[in-house]
This record gives structure tokens, C-alpha cells and sequence, in this order.
């Protein structure tokens, strides 16, 4: 570790209504691996883009090596040595492999393009990062994993210095994570600087050496990993005590009452094997994985999203068949989707017509719910979710990640089902929506009898307040996990394999 | 001031604004613009032809609404019209005596019928086979006009029947002329749907997230086609209007270029061309504004094939307008006036 | 059958061999059922009829391929017709001088075009929609009439034939036409300028990422469709040795169904150039099938075209659906 690489310098960013950035500062040595972290509009993603010359800055300094710096579009912060890997791996899908690390720079001889020298040195580069890939197939033909990695040796054949890794391990199971790091501290020992923009505690503490805080657009301070307890950590980002988090569970794990949903023996080709499941009223049920390992797969089994090709369903006793979400609907069964952004919201629709969407399908276009019944519906459901909305008139759009979340809960919560499935309603979530959504996931199953699936990454999350945990590996379901069973060990175990 | 603002970025106020200019150079530049005499019980006057003849386009923007709101687009409606026309005139007959084989309606319900059916058809391809909607709808244009020459054998198709002329002109004893009850008619029967149903929520959804809509339950593939019918049957009637106005089938001509003259009336409403929330307000004003353009310019003197330069221009400065650019130039201007203030 | 699915249907170049194939299986129709089709004059006729169709393709394959549109193509095609021949009866300059000059007027028209749709982010379909309004608007301002070209430079090699066999010859258009495309593959495939335009047509928001000059190339993209359609327009003066308000209506669409027939991808980022020249030929030898028959109207072209077009469409959305399948499994 040495001078520093990168200094930015009380960066002032505004928008319309919102100060984004205020004062901060940013510093980065070559060689070393740099966390930012930040709840929700902490400011992160803007003080990236600053850097990276998607925005330009209203006030600040940035210096690279010592000499000032201003780059006004992505281009130029590339030619300053700063690239990116963002979270939606940004290459193009119809280009080869080859392509994607060199366009923009193809090697020429004679005036043209020498696509031998580019096929080449593609394949130089990603023996190097351990890659075995075909350099001259399209980049659509392989998995996000992959991708992120031709995302990286584009930014090395660049001669990056600064390397920015944006919530890099979002769709990465542990192997390809465990894969990405050894490239990354390869990178470092290299001499670059690796900025790591993630939610994922415990990969920071895994893979960095230094953790900028940002809380509300302003600076907290810079502090040395191995001298921040995670605990420390976790307060400044949120700036209140962590007591809070812990009493969510406060009462106890909810008890399960009648049997609501059988699936026996339920196959999906590319899906999920043989599913043996059974849900009851009134108890928290989680979906306990690596990434792959088929939980969203199976959750969409039981909402018609897709279709059993072998065994069967069976609500209440009776067989059942989903042929689409909104016959899954008409049995009182919900589903949140994973991603709220693609699957969620309807962005430019207000927040009111967002909530009640689901109410409205299920009751078809032709029984249109009248307007003040409309708000009647969406001032209750902001009210007792505490979404924080100026108005319901609000277009969803405006709202932070967690607010957003809180809404499409609510509109499955209008539809009053007796089957709530919730695929990784926390993710990209600050601490405090975290807990408060985790709260209300046990309060519906105790106070409401409601049968509830919850699927997360996060362990602790599912450890405090499932029921029962169902362990799923290879799209098979491995293991299921009761009472004085849940815990981090035992769960870790499962999935791993050999329980 | 931000009064001020509000009303500059509401949808309407570009379309209301190009109409307002319009009239009020009218009023100066033609003599007699406004006015309407009251003779042997029907109204006549500049401003009535205008109606008249926007009424056929006001009914094919409502059908475009709907499909753009989707996210599609329906560039086959031209070539329906002229299927349309070839239909109901083949069906009447072009007996010199005045007339007609088949009863007035029935000949009608069967030409919009058989738009109906080609409102299907780019439905069917659309939503059920997944293919582009511009690529889809290409297919319909491009045949359409080759379908409504074999209905008419390669002929224009003239009709002495009288009554038929009544669709695109005047009933005898109505003050107005039939295209405008027909497309208020129109019009009041989107309002109503909108009202009382969903269906307006619906396709705002599919339009700007088809598939968080499939998720809460929404059958995406109905609506989709939904919209399809509606711009068929749209077609359809605009049709017989174009028809009637002429007494005759000319499927060559009946109706060229119409659905580009839509997609502009919907564009200048407001709704954006790749989908989401719409305008139907808009897309009236719209079309009587651009017809309104159309009228004004012959008045002055422009002839049929130059008629399209000053379309193009006016089309362009108001997309111009309506740009995000010019938007940001005029919102940064007062915003960095709120900063330096702060 | 997986080792088919795998090499045949994932193949880049499947889609092409099928237009390959069906212009094969339709020529073989053809001479099957006319003697006149053994002539080698009838291929080369094909391209002599449809040359300005040719380039025209080509012009509106780099718009469709950057993910956009461009139907002013048609007009284009008239204004440049209108130009010459105005410009070569009303005034003293030579052959060569007018047609550097219409060349020069396409290129300005596709720079406008392709300024407003980068610069304001307007949509292409409405822009090149005024540019058509425009173009055919400002066709009929220099002329509601015909206009005739006499020059004798030019009806020299309007009517010169180049002989690439005894019994078959080749006008000079279809030769401009071939140099043309060559041009223009070589550029796609060896410049940076046409790996850029693939790159913006796979994903627009990456290629801005990457840093790649997304403004630029989109401008430099459309007067390259501009200039395709004031050459496919002066190969058109050079067939109709006229200017006239109503040549070349539709155009566009017969490009675009050309293109589409030939592989490409309506959506952006995918297209072959060799295949969209196949694409021309097909609309080409229905054409002449028609002619030949004699007994078949002449709406019945458009109904055929539309059906292919619709056959192609429909082959090519279940390509890219099972292709990516196929991926997916991998």
C-alpha cells in the first residue's frame, strides 16, 4: 500500500429537489481493495457515476495520480484509467467475446480490423483470469458469471488503474464469487485500486482492506477493516443502535396450524425435481439456498408462473392446477417477485394504482373498482406499512428501493391471500425497511393465519423468523429444517451438502 | 411560476398550443374562418368542414392510442381502410339505378367485420406469436392494398346507392354532418370504457411492464389483442367514411399514408411512442390540429404535394418541443435560479 | 437431433441458409416451369431491375442494425431523380457534376436526420417520417411534372450494357450496386465504424458505457442511409431516365421486407449482408415470376412478398426463441 491513487475531494452533487453528494471525500491506494457502503440513498451509485463521468460534479476535486481530473462522459474516464463493472454486466450480447474486451480499440494492421490479434490476445487474457471460454462465441451464450469476468479483463486489457466493481456478486452463487475474488486480489497485487460497491457484509470483511461509509449523501469517515467491528460498521451506516434489528422475532417463531398447500412429487424440466412440500396456516416456511439451487423455481410452481410437468398440487385437499399467476391469484395464493425493478413495479403509474393492480386483475377489467374505494384501499395499506409517500398520487418511480418494496408488498397484501410468497424482498434494502419487513412477515403469520414462504439469501434473515426452513441444492430439495434445527450451522451444512 | 411551469409540461398544452396558433392566425389570414351559417337545416362554415374531415382521422388515433400504448404500433391501418371500402362498396354494388344488392347496414357490419378480423389477425401475431409489431402490422400493409384490389378486381368501385353518401356527408335534416356524431360517438365510448372499467389501467400496464403485468395477474396476450380489434374496427369505420366521402372503393388511394397521420396525432397528444401511460385528449387534439394544419395550409395556397413539406416541419419543431432536451433546458434555467437562491 | 439443434439451428448463419435455400428452390421453380428462366440473361436481369433496390437495402440493413428506422427512404430516391433531371435540363452542368451534387444533397439529408434523432433523442420513426413527408413535399415543389433526361452523357451509360458473358451483360447500375455492397461489408465487418454500429444495436446503454461514440456513429449511420438512397436513386434516374413526384413510393418497405427476409433483425444488433442482397432477389424473382405468367395481377406481388415477409418473420422469432433455449441449456 502505498501513495494514494485516486483523491476526490468535497464532491458536491445536486439534482432537482435532492442533494445528492455533500463535502465528501474518497481515497483509494494502488493495491488495495476499497468497500463503499451506504444504505439506500446514502449517496454511492452517485459519487460512482461522478467518477465515472456519467454525471458531471457541481463542486470538488478529483485528482488521478496527482493530476486533476474531470471526466465529463464514460470515454474519458476510461482513458483516465477508471473502469467499471456494473451490477447489469453493460456489454453487448451479440457481440463475440473477443469483441466486447476490444471494441473500441481493435487492433489494426493495414487499415483494417485484424481479428486474428483480437481472437489472440482475448484468449491471452482470459486464460489469465482462469477462463476456458471459446473467445469467438457471442457473449449471450454464456452465464452472468461469465460475463462479469469478460467485464474484467476488458478493463485490464484497458490498463485500468482504478477498478470499480459494482454490487459485482448480486447474481453470483458462492463458487463463481469465490472465483471473482481470486481475480480481483490478483488485480491488487498488481498495483490497481479496487473500489467494491456491495451490500454483502461479509464478503467486505472476506475480500477488502479499507470501507468508506456514506450515510444520507454525506461522508462518515474511512476506516481500516480489520479495525471495525461489523457491529461498529453496521451503526455508522444506519446511525442508530443495532438493538433494533435483533427484536424481531421478539416473540418466538409463529406456530403452524392447518395444512393450506401439498406438492407431491411436483417435477419441472430446467426447474425444479421432485418437490415434496407441505405449507401450513400461520407459519413462516423459508427457502434456504445457494444461487441456482431452484427457489425461485419452485416458488413459481406454486403461482402458475410456470407449469408442473409431473406430480401434482393440492389446496386445502383438493388437486389443483395453476395455469397462469392469475388462476393462482383466484385461489388466494401471492407472489412478490425477486426483482422488483423488472417484475414489480410499474413504474410510471402512481403508487395508488401500483397497490391496488393486483385487487384489480383479480377482479378483471370489467369490475372496475371505483376511485375513492381506490384510495380508501391504497391510504390503508401506505398507513400500516409506513410507506413513505408525499402523496398516493406519487408515481412509483420516485420512490427509494425500500418504499417501492413496502408497495408491491402491499399490493399482494390487498388481495388478502391465504398463501403469501415473498422471493428476496429484502434485497438491495437499507437495514432499517430490513427489519421492519421482516417484523411484518411474522406479524401476518401469527396475527393473520396466513401461510407465508419467505426466500432469501440472507441466512440470518430466515434463521429469525421462519417456522420451518426448506434447503434446496440443485434444483432438488435436500433437507427441511425445524425449530431448535434452524440455526447458522446446521443451515450452512444443508446446503453444503452431507446433512 | 411554477403555475406557469405545470401548464407548459402538461401533455396537453403543446397540441392545445399548436391548435390555438392556428386559429388565430385563421382568423387574421382567412376571411370568414369562424363562421358557421345556418342553412336549410344544416350548419356550414370552414370550421365544419375542418370536423368533418378530422373525424375520420380523430377515430383512427383512438385505435393507434390504444396500440402504441402497448408498446406496439399499427402501420397496417391505411391499407384496412381501403380493405374496408373495397367490402362495403363490392357489397352494394355499383348498379347505375341507384340501387343497392345488400341492405346499407349489413354491408356495413360485414366491411368492419372483415377489419375486425384483420385486427385479429395482427393480434394473433403480436401477442401469440411474439413478433414486433412494426414487423407484424408490415405484413397487412404490405398485402392489404393487393386484398382490396382482388375484393374489386382491380377497379375503382363507384356507388350510386344515395343513402351510402350519407355516412361520409350529411344526412338529410341533421345539422352536422355524420362523421362528427360518428366520432363522438367513438370518442364517448372509449370515455366510457375508460370509466367503468379497467381496461385503461390494463394497458398502461402491459405498455410500460409487460411482465410485471403477467405477474400480478394481468392476461397480457388478451389485452394485446384487445387493442389490435380496436384499431381494426377502427379502421374499418374510418373506412366507410373515406369511402362514402367519395362514393366509391379506391383501393389505391383510400387511405394511404392515413396511419402515418395517426401515429403523428398520437405523438403530438402526448403519448410516447414506446408505450405507457396515453393521452386520449391529446390524441383528438391532436388530429384535429394536424387536419386544422392541412386546411389552413390549402387555404393559403399550398397544393396537395407540398402540403407534406410544411407538415414535416411543423412535425418536427413540436417533437422538437416536446424533446427531453429542451425540456431540461428550460427546467435547469429555473432550477439553477432556485440553487443560486438557496 | 441436439447435435442438429446445437450446430444447424444455433448457427449464426442458419437464417441465411434458408434464404439461400428458398431463392435456390424458387429459381429451380422457375426453370422447371419457363423456358425462359434457362436464359443466363434472367439472373442477371435480376439485378439490373432490382439494383436500386439493392443499395437502397443496404442503406436501411446499418439503420436496422443500430436498432433504428429510416422510411424516407422512397423519397429520397424521388428527390434525387427530381434533382438530376431538373439540374441537367435547367442548367449547363455535366453528368458528373449533378450527380456528385445529389449524392452530396443525400448525405446532407441523412446528417439532419441522423442530428435530430441523436442530438434530441427523438424517435427515428417520426423523423425519418417528416424526412419522407419533406422529401416527396420538396420533389413536387421543383416538379409536378415529369421531367425528361436527355443528356446524352448520361443515356450513354443508362443504356450501356457490360457483358460478363457472351449472351448475358449487366447494366452499370447493378455494377455500382455489387461494388456497393462489397463496400459496405468490409466496412460492417473491418472498420471500427461498423463493429460500433453492431455494438449500439446489441445494447445501446452499453456501448455508451464502454465508452464507444454512440452520438457519432448513430449521425454518421443515418447519412450512410442517406447516401444509399441518393445512389439508389441515381441508379433509379438511370432506369427511369426521368424525375418524377411519384417514383420509388413504398420503397422503404420493400427494403425493409428485404433486409427482414435476408436475416435481419428488426430489433438491432444482428444482420448479414450477403444475406439481405439474397433478400432483394427473392422480391426480385417473384417479380419476374409474375411477369412471366402474364396472367397474374399485379397486386397479387404484394400479396406474395407479404406472405413470405410473414413466413420469415415467424421463422426467425422461433429461431431466436429455441436459440435461446439452446444457450440456456449450455
Amino acid at each position: 500500500m502505498s501513495e494514494p491513487l485516486l483523491i476526490m475531494r468535497g464532491i458536491y452533487k445536486y439534482f432537482p429537489g435532492v442533494k445528492a453528494l455533500q463535502n465528501v471525500d474518497f481515497t483509494l491506494r494502488a493495491g488495495e481493495i476499497h468497500a463503499l457502503m451506504g444504505e439506500n440513498g446514502a449517496g454511492k451509485s452517485t459519487l460512482i457515476k461522478v467518477l465515472t463521468g456519467v454525471y458531471p460534479r457541481d463542486a470538488g476535486e478529483v485528482l488521478m495520480e496527482g493530476t486533476p481530473i474531470a471526466p465529463a462522459s464514460p470515454l474519458e474516464a476510461q482513458k483516465a484509467k477508471i473502469s467499471t463493472v456494473y451490477q447489469e454486466v453493460n456489454l453487448c450480447p451479440n457481440l463475440s467475446v473477443a469483441e466486447n474486451i476490444f471494441i473500441g480499440r481493435e487492433p489494426k494492421k493495414a487499415g483494417r480490423i485484424d481479428w486474428k490479434t483480437v481472437n489472440r490476445r482475448a484468449e491471452e487474457l482470459v486464460r489469465q483470469l482462469d477462463l476456458p471460454i471459446d473467445v469467438t462465441k457471442t457473449l449471450d451464450s454464456y452465464a452472468v458469471a461469465v460475463q462479469q469476468m469478460v467485464a474484467i479483463a476488458r478493463a485490464v486489457n484497458v490498463d485500468a488503474k482504478v477498478l470499480i466493481l459494482d454490487e459485482p456478486t448480486s447474481s453470483l452463487d458462492e463458487n463463481e464469487t469465490q472465483r471473482l475474488f481470486a481475480v480481483v486480489r490478483r488485480l491488487k497485487e498488481r498495483g490497481m485500486g479496487v473500489v467494491f460497491v456491495s451490500h454483502f457484509l461479509d464478503q467486505i470483511y472476506e475480500l477488502c482492506d479499507r470501507v468508506t461509509v456514506l450515510r444520507n449523501g454525506e461522508l462518515v469517515g474511512e476506516y481500516e477493516i480489520g479495525k471495525l467491528p461489523r457491529m461498529e460498521l453496521i451503526s455508522k451506516m444506519i446511525g442508530k443502535e443495532l438493538g433494533n434489528i435483533q427484536s424481531v422475532n421478539a416473540g418466538g417463531a409463529p406456530q403452524a396450524g392447518e395444512i393450506l398447500l401439498e406438492a407431491e412429487g411436483v417435477s419441472a424440466f430446467g426447474r425444479i425435481q421432485n418437490l415434496n412440500l407441505t405449507l401450513h396456516r400461520g407459519e413462516v416456511v423459508g427457502f434456504a439456498g445457494l444461487l441456482g439451487s431452484g427457489r425461485t423455481e419452485a416458488a413459481e410452481l406454486l403461482f402458475g408462473l410456470a407449469r408442473p410437468e409431473q406430480g401434482a398440487l393440492k389446496l386445502e385437499g383438493k388437486p389443483v392446477r395453476f395455469s397462469s399467476p392469475l388462476e393462482a391469484m383466484r385461489h388466494k395464493i401471492a407472489f412478490c417477485p425477486e426483482d422488483r425493478k423488472v417484475q414489480g413495479i410499474i413504474g410510471d403509474l402512481t403508487v395508488r394504482e401500483n397497490i391496488i393492480l393486483g385487487l384489480q386483475a383479480k377482479k378483471g377489467a370489467w369490475s372496475h373498482i371505483p376511485i375513492k374505494e381506490q384510495e380508501r384501499i391504497a391510504d390503508e395499506y401506505i398507513r400500516m406499512l409506513q410507506i413513505k409517500v408525499s402523496s398516493p398520487e406519487q408515481l412509483i418511480r420516485n420512490l427509494s428501493g425500500g418504499n417501492q418494496q413496502k408497495a408491491i408488498i402491499a399490493r399482494w397484501l390487498v388481495t388478502e391471500p391465504d398463501l403469501l410468497i415473498l422471493d428476496e424482498p429484502t434485497r438491495g434494502i437499507d437495514i432499517g425497511t430490513k427489519a421492519e419487513i421482516q417484523k411484518m412477515i411474522v406479524q401476518l403469520a401469527r396475527e393473520k393465519n396466513m401461510s407465508i414462504v419467505f426466500i432469501s439469501s440472507e441466512i440470518d434473515e430466515m434463521i429469525r423468523t421462519c417456522t420451518r426452513l426448506v434447503v434446496l441444492r440443485d434444483r432438488k430439495k435436500v433437507a427441511e429444517l425445524t425449530g431448535g434445527e434452524i440455526n447458522s450451522d446446521r443451515v450452512m451444512a444443508a446446503i453444503a451438502g452431507g446433512v | 411560476m411554477n403555475k406557469f411551469r405545470k401548464l407548459i409540461s402538461s401533455h396537453l398544452f403543446l397540441p392545445l398550443f399548436a391548435l390555438g396558433l392556428l386559429l388565430i392566425f385563421n382568423a387574421f389570414a382567412t376571411p370568414g374562418f369562424f363562421h358557421i351559417q345556418f342553412q336549410n337545416g344544416q350548419l356550414f362554415g370552414r370550421i365544419i368542414d375542418i370536423l368533418n374531415r378530422a373525424s375520420v382521422l380523430v377515430i383512427l388515433s383512438l385505435g393507434m392510442t390504444f396500440v402504441i400504448a402497448t408498446g406496439g404500433i399499427d402501420i397496417s391501418q391505411g391499407s384496412v381502410i381501403a380493405i374496408s371500402g373495397a367490402v362495403c362498396c363490392s357489397l352494394i354494388g355499383g348498379a347505375g339505378d341507384g340501387t343497392a344488392r345488400m341492405p346499407l347496414v349489413l354491408a356495413c357490419l360485414i366491411a368492419v367485420t372483415v377489419c375486425m378480423l384483420c385486427g385479429v389477425w395482427n393480434g394473433f401475431l403480436v401477442s401469440t406469436l411474439k413478433i414486433q409489431p412494426m414487423v407484424a402490422t408490415l405484413i397487412l400493409m404490405t398485402a392489404g392494398r393487393g386484398i382490396a384490389m382482388l375484393i374489386t378486381a382491380g377497379q375503382n368501385v363507384p356507388v350510386y346507392y344515395t343513402p351510402f353518401t350519407y355516412i361520409g356527408n350529411t344526412i338529410p335534416g341533421s345539422p352536422l354532418p355524420t362523421t362528427i356524431y360518428l366520432a363522438i360517438g367513438m370518442v364517448l365510448l372509449v370515455v366510457l370504457v375508460q370509466k367503468k372499467t379497467s381496461v385503461g389501467l390494463f394497458i398502461q400496464t402491459v405498455g410500460i411492464n409487460s411482465k410485471a403485468a403477467h405477474g400480478s395477474g394481468l392476461n397480457v396476450n388478451s389485452i394485446v389483442f384487445l387493442v389490435y380489434i380496436f384499431s381494426g374496427i377502427c379502421a374499418g369505420i374510418a373506412g366507410l367514411m373515406d369511402a362514402s366521402m367519395i362514393a366509391a372503393a379506391d383501393p389505391n388511394n383510400a387511405g394511404l399514408n392515413m396511419e402515418l397521420d395517426a401515429i403523428l396525432a398520437v405523438a403530438l397528444g402526448g403519448t410516447l411512442l414506446s408505450g405507457g401511460k396515453y393521452y386520449i385528449s391529446g390524441s383528438i387534439i391532436g388530429a384535429i390540429t394536424i387536419q386544422t394544419l392541412t386546411t389552413t395550409l390549402y387555404a393559403l395556397g399550398v397544393s396537395s404535394e407540398q402540403l407534406p413539406v410544411c407538415k414535416a416541419l411543423v412535425v418536427i419543431l413540436i417533437c422538437l418541443l416536446q424533446s427531453d432536451k429542451v425540456k431540461r433546458l428550460l427546467e435547469q434555467r429555473s432550477y439553477r435560479k432556485a440553487v443560486d437562491q438557496a | 437431433m441436439s447435435w442438429i439443434r446445437k450446430n444447424i439451428l444455433g448457427s449464426r448463419y442458419f437464417s441465411f441458409g434458408i434464404t439461400v435455400t428458398l431463392f435456390l428452390l424458387l429459381y429451380a421453380v422457375g426453370m422447371a416451369n419457363y423456358r425462359g428462366f434457362l436464359k443466363p440473361q434472367v439472373f442477371c436481369n435480376l439485378f439490373i431491375d432490382n439494383a436500386a433496390l439493392i443499395v437502397a437495402t443496404i442503406g436501411i440493413t446499418f439503420v436496422l442494425l443500430i436498432g433504428g428506422i429510416d422510411i424516407s427512404i422512397g423519397s429520397v430516391v424521388a428527390l434525387t431523380c427530381m434533382t438530376i433531371a431538373q439540374l441537367l435540363d435547367k442548367t449547363n452542368l455535366s453528368a458528373v457534376t449533378v450527380t456528385v451534387l445529389a449524392l452530396a444533397m443525400g448525405v446532407l439529408f441523412g446528417l439532419l436526420q441522423g442530428w435530430l434523432i441523436a442530438e434530441f433523442n427523438m424517435q427515428p420513426f417520426i423523423v425519418t417520417l417528416a424526412g419522407q413527408f419533406f422529401a416527396r413535399g420538396l420533389t413536387a415543389i421543383i416538379s409536378r411534372d415529369t421531367i425528361d433526361i436527355v443528356n446524352p452523357a448520361y443515356t450513354a451509360v443508362a443504356s450501356a450494357r457490360i457483358y460478363l458473358a457472351p449472351k448475358a451483360f449487366v447494366s452499370v447500375g447493378a455494377v455500382i450496386a455489387l461494388i456497393a455492397l462489397v463496400i459496405a461489408a468490409l466496412v460492417l465487418k473491418y472498420t471500427r465504424f461498423g463493429r460500433n454500429i453492431y455494438a449500439l444495436g446489441g445494447s445501446e446503454g452499453s456501448a455508451a458505457l464502454m465508452g464507444l461514440p454512440t452520438r457519432r456513429t448513430k449521425i454518421l449511420t443515418y447519412m450512410v442511409s442517406g447516401f444509399c438512397s441518393a445512389l439508389a436513386g441515381v441508379i433509379y434516374s438511370l432506369i427511369m431516365l426521368s424525375g418524377y413526384p411519384l417514383h420509388a413510393v413504398g420503397m422503404e418497405m420493400d427494403a425493409i421486407a428485404s433486409s427482414v427476409i435476408g436475416g435481419t433483425l428488426m430489433s438491432g444488433g444482428v444482420a448479414f449482408l450477403p444475406g439481405t442482397l439474397f433478400g432483394v432477389l427473392i422480391q426480385g424473382i417473384i417479380q419476374t415470376f409474375i411477369t412471366f405468367q402474364g396472367t397474374l395481377s399485379a397486386w397479387w406481388t404484394r400479396i406474395i412478398i407479404a406472405l413470405l415477409l410473414c413466413l420469415f418473420i415467424v421463422m426467425q422469432t422461433l429461431i431466436v426463441r429455441s436459440r435461446r433455449r439452446i444457450h440456456a441449456e449450455n
